[in-house]
């Protein structure tokens, strides 16, 4: 008994530290950061200012906001289609195959993603794997040019994102009773009905889930943008990145950060209010 | 004409090379209440599974209403099933439930309402209409699941074990329930069950299945008090089992000897001498005497009480026969035996009266 206690208090001593020290001190410091103003000489001039905060409020950060919300939300759409069905036909595979399944899934997370970004441009180059194939196979007649635009960052995101879309999805699908769709299917549902009637409100927190996994990052992997997108589109990831490394504007860039950790604590918000909406019963009383 | 809603011809299935159900040939007569009967893995819930569409047939034809549905998807089907475990969707409330099926054919709105409370009526459940599922007891998921597939006036009704996660006593009730449903209804039930109590006392007729095969089909009775073979007369019922050599057998009678005496047996099925033959017995047939209540035990055998199990409305005792066979015997209280006061280890006189057993061979079973 005494033995458990020393431990637990043990454990979670380690996780507050660990927290304040690599959480809670760092992102006050930013916050701490953004209410300064910048240096000519030293990092940062000791003295406060809210003016960070109003020249956020300009078309150009705005933009690039509105830029970056809209490309992570495609790149989250991107990644529910694909995911989906993939994970719904993983959890319906006999047990052996499951495994080795979300096994591969998972591997690719063992090398970094900026390495196996440097993967996809050596596929989507010009003289680079997929064009060559589509050459020889009479596809196309000369050269896609993938690198260097849109589509090649969204290729670069959805391709490093997906696992993580994948994963929530299974878990959710997973658990699924199989006999409510036999049930839905009985009761004379079509199939196009027993998905959007049972098995997509069953899953919609495996779809949120994963839609927050993917929506967040997108917004902020600067580096995908920079090798695949030819540095031409700048999102808040690149903005930040630039801020802190190139202008040399720290408490510009911890403004933006503040400003974006805020937003994504919106967006967590909202899913936490649909998700307390999804528990309520939906049919109103009539008798 | 066709008085037969389902009916079933050499319908096998396999996995895999191997035989869940084998040469089923099966009639349902339009409004009987039916139950498959059959110990886990004899393939009932398979055979119900086919005839709701979730299974297809390796072989043979199924027929529903005189229509040929054997490739047809389940919700084609004019059949609706109450799931072992309910499967009501957790998500929706009970009225959502119950509205499902009437909502896929896009009725309108007054019409699902109206429909969907008359049903929830039928099962004494209209005013939950709000609640989830998991807000129920496990009587009122079972009643909702049964109101929900009703509301889609089906030809039949399929419950697969729908009373086995209920205890005891609610389960009777629900027994009586369904009974009197289907009657109001008026539409046939196929219920499928490993209980045979259950099986007995809802049905108009009995299947007994093993090892995916139909073993007797029949009222209970039939079932009960004529098992065609060993394996439905273990199965449906205690029964007592006796090993009987034939000395002798003529068209009328057949000399045997069973437990060490002999008796003359009526020759009902035409058995000769060779054959290796059962005495069947229930215990409620066997009668127990104390040693001092008989005054001429010629027929009777004599036994030692090994163990009184009282029960209520009975006594059951096991016994011990000179031989060494146990046997079980169940005792009624009544004005003829107001006692029933029997120890373990007591010697006491057992008897049947000729003609309540019943004789197989061993090729049937």
């Amino acid at each position: 008994m005494k033995k458990d206690k020393v431990f637990s208090t043990f454990s979670t001593s380690v996780i507050w530290f660990w927290l304040a020290v690599f959480a809670l001190i760092p992102s006050f410091l930013l916050f701490v950061t953004s209410l300064l103003m910048q240096g000519d000489n030293e990092l940062v001039r000791l003295q406060l200012t809210l003016d960070n905060y109003f020249r956020l409020f300009n078309a150009n950060y705005l933009r690039v906001f509105l830029r970056s919300f809209a490309l992570a939300g495609t790149c989250m759409l991107g990644c529910l289609l694909l995911a989906y069905p993939f994970s719904y036909i993983v959890a319906r595979m006999p047990k052996r195959y499951k495994g080795l399944l979300l096994l591969l899934v998972i591997i690719p997370f063992w090398t970094s993603s900026l390495i196996r970004s440097y993967a996809i441009v050596a596929i989507l180059k010009t003289h680079g794997i997929l064009n060559s194939l589509l050459l020889t196979c009479g596809m196309i007649e000369k050269p896609l040019q993938l690198m260097y635009t849109n589509t090649a960052t969204m290729i670069g995101l959805i391709y490093t994102l997906l696992p993580l879309m994948i994963l929530p999805l299974y878990a959710s699908i997973e658990k699924l009773d199989l006999r409510l769709i036999d049930a839905a299917r009985d009761l004379g549902a079509k199939k196009y009905q027993v998905f959007y009637k049972v098995l997509l409100p069953l899953t919609m927190p495996g779809i949120l889930a994963g839609c927050m996994l993917v929506f967040l990052p997108a917004m902020t992997l600067f580096y995908i943008p920079d090798l695949l997108g030819g540095a031409k589109t700048i999102l808040i990831g690149n903005l930040i990145q630039n801020q802190f490394l190139a202008a040399r504007d720290w408490p510009m860039g911890a403004t933006i950060s503040v400003a974006l950790t805020l937003l994504m604590g919106l967006v967590l918000f909202i899913y936490w209010l649909c998700y307390q909406r999804s528990k309520e019963p939906q049919y109103e009383p009539h008798q | 004409m066709n008085t037969n809603i389902i009916e079933l011809k050499g319908v096998s299935k396999y996995y895999h090379d191997h035989a869940i159900l084998q040469d089923v040939n099966l009639e349902v007569k339009n409004r009987e209440f039916l139950t498959i009967l059959g110990p886990s893995g004899c393939g009932k819930t398979t055979l119900l599974r086919l005839i709701s569409g979730f299974e297809t047939p390796s072989t043979g034809t199924i027929l529903i209403n005189g229509k040929d549905v054997t490739g047809l998807a389940p919700h084609l089907r004019p059949v609706n099933t109450v799931f072992q475990s309910y499967a009501l969707f957790p998500h929706m409330s009970v009225f959502d439930n119950v509205a499902f099926g009437l909502r896929c054919k896009h009725l309108a709105k007054p019409e699902i309402e109206q429909r969907v409370y008359e049903a929830l009526r039928m099962v004494k459940l209209n005013h939950l209409a709000t609640r989830k599922p998991h807000q129920l007891s496990g009587g009122q998921q079972q009643r909702i699941a049964i109101a929900r597939a009703v509301v889609n006036q089906p030809l039949v009704l399929l419950l697969d074990e729908p009373l086995s996660s209920l205890d005891y006593r609610l389960r009777k009730t629900m027994q009586m329930e369904l009974k009197q449903l289907q009657a109001q209804l008026d539409i046939t039930f196929i219920l499928v069950t490993h209980d045979q109590e259950e099986a007995l006392s809802t049905a108009d007729r009995v299947i007994v299945m093993n090892h995916g095969l139909v073993e007797q089909i029949g009222t209970p009775r039939e079932v009960y008090e004529e098992p065609k073979n060993l394996h439905v007369a273990r199965f449906v019922g205690e029964v007592n089992i006796f090993t009987t050599k034939v000395l002798e057998a003529d068209p009328e009678f057949l000399q045997v000897e069973i437990e060490e005496k002999r008796f003359t047996l009526k020759n009902t099925k035409n058995y000769n001498a060779s054959q290796t033959l059962y005495t069947l017995l229930r215990p409620e047939d066997l009668e127990v005497w104390g040693v001092n209540e008989v005054q001429d035990p010629t027929d009777m055998y004599s036994a030692v009480v090994v163990q009184v199990i009282y029960k209520g409305s009975t006594v059951d005792l096991i016994l011990k026969l000179k031989t060494g066979t146990q046997i079980l015997a169940t005792q009624f209280f009544n004005e003829d035996d107001e006692k029933l006061d029997f120890r373990p280890g007591e010697s006491v006189w057992v008897y049947w009266h000729s003609g309540w057993e019943v004789i197989l061979s061993d090729e049937e079973g």
